[in-house]
C-alpha cells in the first residue's frame, strides 16, 4: 500500500499541545509500537472508526453483529505506529456467543496497550455496562462517545466531562463518520498509554462479603502469576465459576501473558525511555 | 505456600463461592446497572425531538404485523426487478462484445496456422468459459449488490429479523437466523460465518445447515436466466421483466419456506430443543454513505465473487473442451458421461448434461449454466456463442430438447442442491466437524433430488410434458 493518505487535523491546531498528525497505514502493521483495541456494543460504529483511522475499507453495515472476527489495521500518530484491532460488538464480557468470546479473549489475553470502548451517545446507559466491565479488566481504557451527530439530531446533550469524571477515565465525544473528535481521541489514547493521564477506573464492588472473598483470592492469583495486571478481575470471574478463565489458569495462559507483558515492557521502555513504569 | 498450583486457586475459589450467599451474582449485576444509570443520568440531557418520532413512525409501519411482511416482499421484488431488467440488456451487450472478440481470436489463430487443438483448447475452452461467466454474472451482481448494501446501510436488516422472528421461533430456531439468512443472499459461505452471532450451538447448527436454501449471488444469475428465457417468454414482451422478477421472487420464497421447514424438522429430530430468547436492537435509520456502498458492493462483493468464478471457469472450460474432444467409442467422453447420467437426469426432470455440469461446477455454482451451455454447444449443435435470449432459448429447446419442466426443475435444483465447495469448507471450519459438513451436503442434495423427482413425476402423471 503506497497510497497512504494524510488527514490534517480539523480542529483548532493552535490549542493542541503539539502538532498532531494522523497517517493511515492500511494493513501494513508489520512493525508497530503500540496495540489499541476497539471494543463496544454492537452497531456503535467500531468498524466505521476503524476505517477512519486506518484508511481500510472494512465492511460496515447498520445491523448489530456485523463483525464476527477481529480485523487488524495500522495508523501512525505523532510518529508512533499503532496496530488497531477491531473487535466484534458485545453487550457484556461474560461471554455467551463466539463473537463475544473473540472480543473478551483479546482484551484479556491479547494485552492491548489501550482499549477504546466505542459507545453510542444515544444509548449511553446501556453502553456503560460494557465500559464498566472493561474497566474491571484493565486500567488503560478510553471511552469514545460516538454518534454525536445522531445524539444532536435527537436533541440529546451529552456531557463527556461529567462522564469522564464519574468513570475515572477519559471520555471523548466523536463522530466517526465525519472524523469529528478523532484527533482528540488519539491524543487521549496516547496520554493514557504514556501515563501522562492517570486513570482511576470506577470499580463496582458488590457486597462486602463478596469483596472479602475477592480480597482473599487476589493474592493467590498474584502468587501464581506474578505481575499479572488484572488479578482482581480474574478473581471475580473465578468466584463466578467462569469456565474460560478456569481453563486459562490451568492451561498456562496466564504465565504466557506475564512473560509477554515483561517483554513488551522491556521493549517499550527501551523505545520510549519512559521511567517508573514496571 | 511458596509453590502455589493452579488447582489450589481453583479449589480456593470453589470453597469461597460455596460460602457466599446465593444471590451474590445478582447483587453485582444490580450494582453495575444502577451505577450505569446514575452516571448516564448525570451526563445526558434529553429534549423532545421530532426526528426520533419519525424513526418510530417508520418502524411501526415496516415492522407492523399486517403490512410488515408485504413491504418486505415488495422490497425484495423491487430489488430483483431492478436486477433482472437492468442485467438483461447489459448481459447481451457484454456477451456480444466478448463472443465477437473470441471469434477474432480464433480467426487470428487459424490464420497464423496454430494447431486446431490449441485454438480449440484456448478459444472454445478456456476463453469461452470466461466470457460466459463474465457476461452472465457481472451485470446482475453489479445491480443486486449495491441495492442490497443500500438496505443494509440504511438499517433495514434488523427490521427483517424482527418481522421473521416469530416464524423462526415456531420452527424452533433462533430469530437472528434471519440476519444470517439475509447474508446468505450475498454468499452462503459468508452466511455460515455470520452464524457466529447465534449463542446457542444447537440453533447455530440449524442456521448453518439451512443457510444454503437461500440462493446466493452465484446462483441468482442461473435463476434470472431461466426465469427470463423460459417463464417470461410465454408472456408479452412488455411484461417480461415483471414476470421474470416475479418468478425469481417466487423461487426465493420457496427457498425461505424450505428454510423454515428444515429448521422445524431439525429442531424436532437431530437438534431437539426450544428456541432461546434474545434482545434485538433496532438501530436508528442512518443515511447510507454512497461511496462506501459502491466500494463494498462493487469491490468487496462483485469483484471478489467474479474473480472466484473466473478462477474456476477457466479450468472448467478447459475440462469441458477436453471431455468434448476426447473420443470415446463412437462419441466423445462428455457425451458418453452425459448419456450414462441421462436416465437418472430424466427421472428428475433434468438431463445428463445438466447433472454433468453440476458435477464439474462443484467448486463454484456460478459456472453451472455456462458449463451446461458449452457442453450443449460442444456436442456440435451450435457453433457460435448464443448471445441473445432468443438464441439461448433456441439452443436449449430445439437443440437440446428442453421443456418447461426442465427449466422449472433446474430452478428448483439450483435452489436446493449441495453447497459449493467453499461453503462446505466453511461449514467444516465453523463446526470443526466433517460430520456436519457431510450432513449439510446430504440434506440439501437429498432434498434437491426428492423435490425434482416429485415435480417431474407429478408433471408426467398429469401429462404436462
Amino acid at each position: 500500500m503506497t497510497n497512504t493518505k494524510t488527514i490534517l487535523p480539523t480542529e483548532h491546531c493552535e490549542t493542541c499541545p503539539a502538532f498532531t498528525q494522523l497517517e493511515q497505514m492500511g494493513i501494513k502493521v508489520g512493525d508497530f509500537d503500540r496495540v489499541v483495541a476497539l471494543a463496544g456494543n454492537p452497531n456503535t460504529g467500531k468498524s466505521t472508526l476503524f476505517n477512519a483511522l486506518t484508511g481500510l475499507k472494512q465492511h460496515t453495515g447498520n445491523w448489530p453483529g456485523k463483525t464476527v472476527t477481529r480485523a487488524e489495521g495500522g495508523f501512525e500518530f505523532n510518529k508512533l505506529r499503532y496496530k488497531l484491532v477491531d473487535l466484534p460488538g458485545t453487550y457484556s464480557l461474560l461471554s455467551a456467543s463466539q463473537d463475544e468470546e473473540v472480543a473478551r479473549d483479546f482484551i484479556l489475553f491479547g494485552q492491548p496497550n489501550c482499549t477504546i470502548v466505542v459507545t453510542d451517545a444515544t444509548a449511553l446507559e446501556r453502553n456503560l455496562n460494557l465500559v464498566m466491565q472493561v474497566m474491571e479488566i484493565t486500567e488503560n481504557v478510553v471511552v469514545a462517545v460516538n454518534l454525536m451527530d445522531e445524539a444532536r439530531r435527537k436533541g440529546l446533550e451529552v456531557d463527556a466531562r461529567s462522564l469522564s469524571r464519574d468513570l475515572g477515565i477519559p471520555a471523548i465525544p466523536v463522530t466517526a463518520r465525519t472524523g469529528e473528535g478523532i484527533h482528540t481521541l488519539l491524543g487521549a489514547v496516547a496520554e493514557v498509554i504514556e501515563g501522562k493521564v492517570e486513570t482511576k477506573p470506577l470499580r463496582v464492588s458488590g457486597t462486602p462479603e463478596f469483596q472479602k472473598a475477592v480480597n482473599e483470592l487476589v493474592p493467590m492469583i498474584k502468587q501464581l502469576a506474578p505481575g499479572i495486571p488484572n488479578a482482581r478481575w480474574l478473581a471475580i470471574r473465578l468466584l463466578d465459576g467462569d469456565a474460560r478463565v478456569q481453563k486459562a489458569i490451568t492451561g498456562g495462559e496466564l504465565e504466557e501473558i506475564v512473560s509477554r507483558q515483561y517483554q513488551q515492557d522491556a521493549q517499550f521502555s527501551k523505545k520510549m525511555s519512559v521511567e517508573g513504569r514496571q | 505456600m511458596e509453590n502455589i498450583q493452579p488447582n489450589d486457586v481453583l479449589a480456593k475459589a470453589e470453597f469461597l463461592r460455596n460460602n457466599l450467599s446465593t444471590g451474590f451474582r445478582d447483587e453485582i449485576v444490580k450494582s453495575l446497572y444502577s451505577e450505569a444509570e446514575k452516571i448516564a443520568r448525570r451526563a445526558v440531557k434529553t429534549a423532545d425531538n421530532k426526528k426520533y418520532d419519525f424513526d418510530q413512525t417508520v418502524d411501526r409501519l415496516v415492522t407492523s404485523p399486517i403490512v410488515g411482511l408485504p413491504i418486505m416482499v415488495i422490497l425484495l421484488g423491487l430489488v430483483i426487478w431492478l436486477t433482472v431488467s437492468g442485467a438483461n440488456v447489459a448481459s447481451e451487450a457484454i456477451a456480444t462484445i466478448l463472443f465477437s472478440f473470441g471469434d477474432l481470436g480464433k480467426n487470428f489463430f487459424n490464420q497464423i496456422g496454430a494447431p486446431w487443438w490449441l485454438t480449440g483448447f484456448l478459444w472454445d475452452g478456456v476463453y469461452l468459459g470466461l466470457a460466459w461467466v463474465i457476461s452472465v454474472m457481472l451485470p446482475p451482481m453489479a445491480i443486486f449488490f449495491p441495492a442490497f448494501t443500500f438496505l443494509e446501510d440504511l438499517g433495514y436488516l434488523p427490521r427483517v429479523a424482527f418481522n421473521l422472528d416469530w416464524m423462526f421461533k415456531k420452527s424452533g430456531a433462533h430469530g437472528k437466523q434471519s440476519l444470517t439468512m439475509a447474508m446468505g443472499f450475498g454468499c452462503n459461505a459468508a452466511g455460515v460465518v455470520a452464524t457466529r452471532i447465534i449463542d446457542s450451538p444447537r440453533e447455530r447448527l440449524i442456521a448453518i445447515l439451512t443457510n444454503n436454501f437461500v440462493p446466493c449471488n452465484g446462483r441468482f444469475p442461473t435463476l434470472i436466466m431461466l426465469a427470463t428465457v423460459f417463464v417470461a417468454s410465454a408472456f408479452p414482451a412488455a411484461l417480461t421483466s415483471f414476470v421474470a422478477a416475479g418468478t425469481v421472487v417466487g423461487v426465493v420464497l420457496i427457498g425461505v419456506a424450505f428454510t423454515f421447514v428444515m429448521s422445524w424438522a431439525l429442531s424436532r429430530t437431530f437438534l431437539k430443543g426450544e428456541a432461546s430468547a434474545f434482545t434485538l436492537e433496532l438501530p436508528p435509520y442512518r443515511r447510507p454513505n454512497f461511496g462506501r456502498i459502491l466500494y463494498t458492493s462493487v469491490i468487496d462483493r462483485t469483484i471478489f465473487i467474479l474473480w472466484r468464478a473466473i478462477q474456476t471457469a477457466a479450468p472448467a472450460g478447459a475440462i469441458i473442451w477436453l471431455l468434448a474432444n476426447i473420443p470415446y467409442g463412437d462419441v466423445n467422453l462428455a457425451r458418453a458421461i452425459a448419456d450414462w447420467l441421462n436416465p437418472f437426469g430424466l427421472l428428475l426432470g433434468l438431463d445428463g448434461v445438466i447433472l454433468l455440469a453440476y458435477i464439474i461446477a462443484i467448486p463454484a455454482n456460478e459456472i453451472v449454466v455456462p458449463t451446461m451451455m458449452m457442453m450443449y454447444m460442444g456436442a456440435g449443435m451450435m457453433i457460435d456463442g448464443p448471445s441473445s435470449n432468443a438464441a439461448i432459448f433456441d439452443l436449449l429447446v430445439h437443440g437440446s430438447g428442453w421443456t418447461m419442466l426442465t427449466a422449472v426443475n433446474l430452478m428448483l435444483f439450483a435452489l436446493l442442491h449441495n453447497p459449493c465447495a467453499t461453503t462446505i469448507m466453511t461449514i467444516y471450519k465453523e463446526t470443526k466437524s466433517w460430520k456436519w459438513a457431510t450432513i449439510s451436503v446430504v440434506i440439501t442434495l437429498g432434498l434437491g433430488f426428492l423435490v425434482t423427482f416429485l415435480t417431474a413425476s407429478v408433471a408426467r402423471l398429469l401429462g404436462w410434458t
